[in-house]
């Protein structure tokens, strides 16, 4: 294979890790909101089940937590993975599927611990600034809250965003062909092992790109406190 | 009739009984002065009147409506609360400003918020264009109060200015314009001024001064005596969570009749 050769087929697997990557933010994104919600509701039980479910998804490793996304319900309820058929090249989609379903409720557990810190820094001055004013709760936390909040948790959840592009990498164990796990191919088949290295330049090219963009809403958002 | 009369409130944490029973009234176009040492429950006094705190004893009434009476549960909803509380504004001791809006919008934002469900209700009942038309107007008002306010404060120059770069003299003064957009019959104010640094107090209390009119009713809780005895047409001294004292400030600061006034003043007149 030459250079190029080697260079479309790594960026066709680059191609699955940024659906990975968008994907697992569009939906972790909120949902971490709602987990972050879960942990701090006064109705305990629910409370004590989010904040579990948190404490256990943070400390065991993504690796694990993807092996049992896919092997799980086959071997334990007898309903292996259906068969989607297959994208990108040559990824079965119900792998990449089940890789989508660990990365994100993994992300949106640490994004909900982000988003708590996030939200009980809001000194209770301002809701009740917001509630003297007549507005409802949910004005107050809409139109008050909830910006601050933005502001408060943009630096660490852009540290976690930068993680999760080199994260997806993991999702090569469930047999999910994105560019690390095609540069392996290469290696297992040609025997040329150049592009396992050549993969850390489409990361780091596309987390610069990350970074400048983070930074530009930071500076956006200095305008205030 | 009383713009405001109180009835009895009583209000603890816990074990700690803050205010003990607490009656007053007070008529359209006063100014009402607490003042007191801390602790003795003038701050949890205007947050009872805010509905920031419910009283377990007791009711509020303004304008012969009964807001809020402990016994009857039926005053205590959410939203029954919330459209009460427009009968009051407040400003706190630490501005409370939203960071992340500027001057204007500080001010817009609470009545642009009740504008948006006004102009729901007329969608629902005329129609989207009558909606639209309807918000026009009613925006287009809300700005020009919204600027004249800050003129009024002072800040005409400051409008598109965020919090972060005013001095706490004139976040004061925005807050004061923000409560005021909400059109209160009673505004109050709790300590306005003891977060300012002592060179900025002069400016907020004149804007306050500068409120007094036949039809402004305000309740200030202030440890600025010379504010309390010119401005205020009447004074409560509080102690201990009970009303030791009311008169006219001519009463309170010349003749004062309790010994704990009397030291209190020593103390606070000192200083």
């Amino acid at each position: 294979m030459s250079f190029w050769e080697i260079t479309f087929y790594l960026a066709q697997g680059f191609g699955v890790t940024l659906l990975l990557f968008v994907l697992t933010l569009l939906f972790a994104l909120p949902l971490g909101l709602v987990f972050a919600f879960g942990a701090m509701t006064k109705f305990k039980p629910l409370r004590w089940l989010t904040r579990g479910f948190v404490y256990i998804i943070r400390g065991t490793p993504l690796l694990l937590q993807l092996m049992i996304v896919v092997y799980l319900p086959g071997l334990a309820f007898n309903y292996p993975l259906p068969k989607w058929g297959i994208f990108g090249g040559n990824t079965d989609a119900a792998y990449f599927f089940g890789a989508l379903v660990g990365f994100v409720i993994n992300y949106a557990c640490y994004f909900s611990e982000i988003y708590r810190g996030g939200i009980e820094n809001i000194p209770r001055g301002q809701y009740e600034a917001g509630q003297v004013l007549g507005m409802t709760r949910s004005q107050v936390f809409f139109k008050v809250i909830l910006k601050q909040v933005f502001k408060n948790v943009l630096a660490p959840i852009s540290n976690e965003v930068v993680t999760l592009v080199k994260d997806t990498a993991l999702a090569r164990s469930i047999s999910v062909l994105e560019i690390f796990f095609c540069a392996e191919q290469v290696l297992s088949r040609e025997m040329i092992i150049w592009p396992l290295f050549y993969t850390g330049a489409f990361y780091l090219i596309f987390n610069s790109l990350l970074t400048f963009l983070f930074g530009k809403m930071e500076k956006r958002m200095a305008r205030y406190r | 009739m009383s713009i405001l009369e109180v009835n009895n409130i009583c209000k603890s944490f816990g074990s700690t009984e803050v205010l003990r029973g607490i009656s007053f009234s007070l008529e359209k176009g006063e100014v009402l002065a607490i003042i007191g040492s801390s602790g003795s429950g003038k701050t949890t006094l205007l947050r009872c009147l805010n509905f920031l705190e419910t009283p377990d004893v007791g009711s509020i009434t303004v304008n012969g409506e009964t807001l809020i009476n402990a016994a009857d549960k039926s005053t205590l909803s959410e939203s029954q609360i919330r459209r009460n509380r427009l009968h009051f504004g407040l400003v706190f001791q630490s501005f409370n400003l939203f960071p992340q809006y500027t001057v204007r919008q500080n001010v817009t934002l609470a009545p642009r918020l009740m504008l948006d469900e006004q102009v729901r209700a007329v969608k629902k009942e005329s129609g989207r264009a009558q909606a639209q038309k309807f918000r026009a107007e009613r925006e287009a008002e809300i700005y020009k109060h919204a600027d004249e306010l800050i003129e009024r404060v002072g800040l005409t120059a400051k409008v598109d200015a965020y919090p972060c770069e005013l001095s706490g003299g004139q976040q004061q003064r925005v807050a004061i314009a923000r409560a005021l957009a909400m059109t209160p019959d009673i505004l109050c104010f709790d300590e306005p001024t003891s977060a300012l640094d002592p060179e900025l107090t002069g400016e907020v209390l004149a804007v306050i001064r500068g409120l007094k009119s036949s039809d402004s009713t305000m309740i200030v809780v202030t440890h600025e005596m010379e504010f309390a005895r010119g401005v205020a047409d009447r004074v409560i001294f509080m102690a201990d969570g009970v009303i030791e004292e009311m008169g006219t400030p001519e009463e309170i600061f010349e003749h004062p009749k309790s010994p704990v006034l009397s030291a209190f003043l020593n103390k606070a007149l000192d200083i």
